[in-house]
């Protein structure tokens, strides 16, 4: 633990440069390469360029330097100001008034607030049918779930162009992460005119127009997509990067061959790598917050086990999870054991206490055995029941890993391993008695992670508790929410729905010559103009 | 031998249909569909998305429509999984990648693979022979998964000769092609060794050196021919199954071919991607068979259509 510690205590000072600015900053005495490249990692090809369509973190990676919304984050993963200068906001905290600065698209036209209004239209309207149109309705955005369902037309969307520089936000209901959200690709804006005129290949090199710090020159699918300076960005000065490379390799073993090559600036670190590769690389090897939190979810529902509406049971189960040994034993690369849903790392998230947490692991075995003995179980009467999982290598492990675990308190747990389809339609089915289930931050606050255990949430076990839906409910217009989000982390604890086992790290080999990496942000979000490579 | 070629292209058709109807029929009823993902989509989202890919028409419809789409316009539909590309994007990207180191690392397994597979037959039971033997084996034991991290060990790691994966120049050809090469020349040699030894005991070769033919006569003009059709029958298929590419070749070194598509579209439910390789897969294999047997009878008299 102390080990962690200190890397990312490093890892902060190294960051420093860019939390006090927003562009890349070189601290005195460094000295900057003469080339400004940054080679970086990505396992898959890249579905989509089209921010309104992309769904995933790597085309986020990529989208993040192309475009550029509403808003920023500084190195922590602070809002700070984006493509509008400014914003004001109402009252009744529903309507959001952005000022935009003077910005020019890469082909020279300028930044109006028709591309923001275009652009989220483009989101909700049922003909783009893109998969986050939900992100609209998550943020509340005015008529969003109507447009989504098609019943009221993508025009009556809750944004205007109140001038060419003034976006005016209506939402359904305050939103207190509102503004956190717009970080997210989907509600970055589009040049509507190459749009309009190229169709559904207008993010193809040569077509794409973004409003980014960086411009696209090409993309082989699968291969690798590279990026230039965009001298059209509105703080082109500040920026210093010159060319971007995105490198696909669809092995982390092979990726990791070829940091080391020097062929790339990032690779992630294989599970159970780190320790041997802090030690070879003690430069290049770091661990960050990463914000997704690793459970088994029980399946409450109808169709799941009898055993499992105990509440008991669920709690043996929780106390039987040895965390301990699935992250320092299996993982080792600086995670952190799970006693709540939320990412320990997330903005205004205040750990509830939990009396679980501070015992030893033999104090809650035994406590486990005797939750179990109370529900009527025990060796002439041992619990049974499966652990469904996706084909992966560290599923496997860890899964392996929990049926010894609650072999010791005698439950049977039979290993289930299916295909990723199979697995995430059975889930969704409820058809399952314990599911491997991991969930991301969509942005940076608690309820991005909270929000899932609602009745009316994802939620595929199904959990329904009326408290809990309220705790939330009055988070959306409390003055401090943390407490509302301690009180459902309470509720979790004691009730669990789901037996929560690990939250992530990013673990990667990074090139120390790269400067301004935002090591501190759990949303992983990074901007390759607030970055610099130094002289080695 | 016209009429022959004709009738085996009129029954292509109906093959590749009902290979088609098939694909079509399985893939659809595999659990989960494109859209299936961890965070389960709003319904009307998801009806949005089945709309626009046209999946919310039943299972006939659909593959009408898709039949129409390839006969009329050769459009093979859009993908589902990257949705700024078509089928016939992403098959004209990757295709052109597997097809050259397909095509280069085919070659080069059939010439290796048959010099060797000679001199083990030629000098039968000697120390070259165990040599040639021991070698294929080797070769063909060791899975490509295996030499791939090897070669980029050696090659880019240590001596820093290679580009470790990626798609450009030659350079990004040479471990690609060894390690997609390897096993098949193994099994061509052992192939043609074995087939070589029995066609060197047989009659007409006896004749041959009884007349006192020189033995590179004898083995080039009389031996070699008959020895090559086990081969040959053997190359038609491999032949297609090296030019769509190999997973492990395509994942290793990330040559963006599509044989990692291949895969990928199954496992993501990319349905139209899947259909289009398949299709290609399947009128490849038609063609190279055909192709096939038109040189057997040109390499055997005896066989006439």
């Amino acid at each position: 633990m102390t080990k962690l510690f200190l890397t990312t205590a490093l890892a902060a000072c190294m960051a420093l440069p860019a939390v006090t600015a927003v562009a890349a900053t070189p601290a005195p005495g460094e000295k900057l390469a003469a080339q400004q490249s940054y080679n970086y990692w990505l396992l898959d090809a890249i579905k989509t360029l089209d921010p309104q369509k992309n769904t995933d973190r790597e085309g986020s990676d990529v989208i993040n330097q192309l475009f550029e919304g509403l808003t920023g984050q500084d190195a922590k993963g602070a809002i700070i100001p984006g493509a509008a200068e400014s914003w004001t906001v109402s009252d009744d905290k529903k309507v959001y008034t952005f000022k935009l600065r003077d910005a020019k698209w890469s082909n020279g036209d300028p930044v109006t607030a028709n591309d923001f209004v275009f652009a989220w239209r483009r989101l909700a309207d049922p003909a783009t049918a893109s998969e986050y149109a939900w992100f609209a309705e998550l943020a509340n955005i005015a008529n969003a779930p109507e447009i989504v369902a098609g019943t009221k037309s993508p025009e009556e969307l809750g944004i205007r162009a109140v001038d060419d520089h003034t976006v005016e936000v209506t939402l359904s209901a305050p939103t207190p992460y509102f503004l956190k959200m717009l970080t997210n690709s989907s509600l970055f804006p589009v040049p509507q005119k190459v749009v309009e005129a190229e169709g559904d290949s207008w993010t193809q090199p040569g077509k794409l127009v973004g409003n980014g710090a960086f411009k696209l020159d090409s993309h082989d699918l699968g291969v690798q997509l590279t990026l230039s300076k965009n001298d059209n960005y509105w703080d082109a000065a500040n920026t210093i990067l010159t060319d971007l490379k995105f490198t696909t390799v669809n092995d982390v073993n092979a990726a990791l061959t070829r940091f080391q090559a020097g062929e790339l600036d990032y690779s992630e670190i294989p599970a159970g790598q780190y320790p041997r590769l802090e030690k070879e690389y003690p430069d290049a090897a770091t661990v960050s917050p990463k914000a997704c939190t690793y459970a088994y979810i029980l399946n409450l529902s109808d169709k799941g086990p009898e055993a499992l509406k105990d509440k008991r049971v669920r709690q043996a189960l929780a106390l039987g999870m040895q965390r301990d040994i699935v992250v320092n034993n299996i993982l080792q690369g600086g995670q952190k054991p799970a006693w709540t849903w939320t990412h320990w790392a997330m903005d205004g998230f205040v750990e509830p206490e939990n009396p679980y947490a501070a015992m030893t692991q033999e104090e809650r075995t035994a406590k486990a055995r005797e939750l179990l003995a109370e529900a009527g179980y025990g060796p002439d009467k041992p619990l049974e029941l499966s652990l469904q999982y996706n084909t992966s290598e560290d599923h496997k492990k860890i899964a392996v890993a929990a049926q010894q675990f609650y072999k010791q308190l005698g439950v049977n747990i039979t290993l289930n391993n299916v295909e990723w389809k199979v697995h995430t339609d059975k889930m969704q089915n409820q058809d399952f008695d314990v599911a491997r289930y991991a969930w991301c931050a969509d942005y940076n606050e608690p309820s991005t992670f909270l929000d899932y255990f609602r009745s009316t949430g994802k939620n595929e076990g199904r959990f329904a508790n009326a408290e809990y839906d309220a705790a939330l409910d009055h988070s959306k217009t409390a003055e401090n929410p943390a407490e509302d989000y301690r009180k459902a982390e309470a509720i979790l604890a004691e009730e669990v729905p789901a037996v929560f086992v690990y939250q992530y790290a990013s673990v990667a080999m990074r090139n120390p010559a790269i400067k301004g990496v935002p090591l501190e942000n759990p949303m992983n979000d990074w901007y390759a103009k607030d970055l610099y490579r130094v002289e080695q | 031998m016209f009429g022959f070629i004709l009738r085996r292209l009129a029954v292509a058709i109906p093959t590749l249909l009902l290979l088609i109807v098939i694909s079509f029929v399985l893939m659809h009823s595999a659990p989960g569909g494109p859209f299936t993902q961890e965070r389960a989509l709003p319904p009307q989202v998801l009806a949005n998305l089945d709309a626009k890919y046209g999946l919310d028409q039943p299972l006939a419809v659909q593959m009408w429509t898709y039949i129409v789409g390839i006969l009329t316009r050769f459009d093979f539909g859009p993908s589902f999984v990257y949705p700024d590309l078509s089928v016939n994007d992403i098959i004209a990207q990757g295709f052109p990648v597997t097809l050259t180191y397909g095509a280069i690392g085919f070659s080069l397994s059939v010439l290796f693979g048959v010099i060797l597979g000679i001199i083990a037959a030629i000098r039968h039971n000697s120390w070259v022979d165990t040599l040639a033997v021991g070698v294929s084996i080797g070769a063909q034991v060791l899975p490509n998964f295996v030499i791939a991290p090897i070669l980029v060990l050696v090659f880019t790691l240590w001596l820093r000769w290679l580009p470790g994966g990626g798609w450009g120049g030659w350079p990004y050809w040479v471990m690609p092609i060894i390690a997609l090469t390897l096993s098949h020349m193994a099994s061509i040699a052992r192939l043609t060794r074995s087939s070589m030894l029995e066609v060197l005991g047989s009659n007409h070769i006896r004749t041959a050196r009884a007349k006192g033919l020189s033995e590179s006569a004898v083995i080039l003009r009389h031996a070699l021919k008959p020895a090559m059709l086990p081969v040959i029958s053997y190359l038609g298929p491999l032949f297609v199954t090296m030019i769509t590419g190999s997973v492990v070749v395509d994942m290793y070194f990330s040559t963006g071919g599509i044989g990692r598509s291949f895969v990928d579209s199954a496992l993501s439910r990319d349905y139209a991607v899947m259909m289009g390789i398949t299709i290609l897969v399947g009128a490849l294999t038609i063609f190279f068979n055909l192709l096939v047997d038109v040189l057997y009878a040109w390499i055997d008299p005896k066989i006439r259509y």
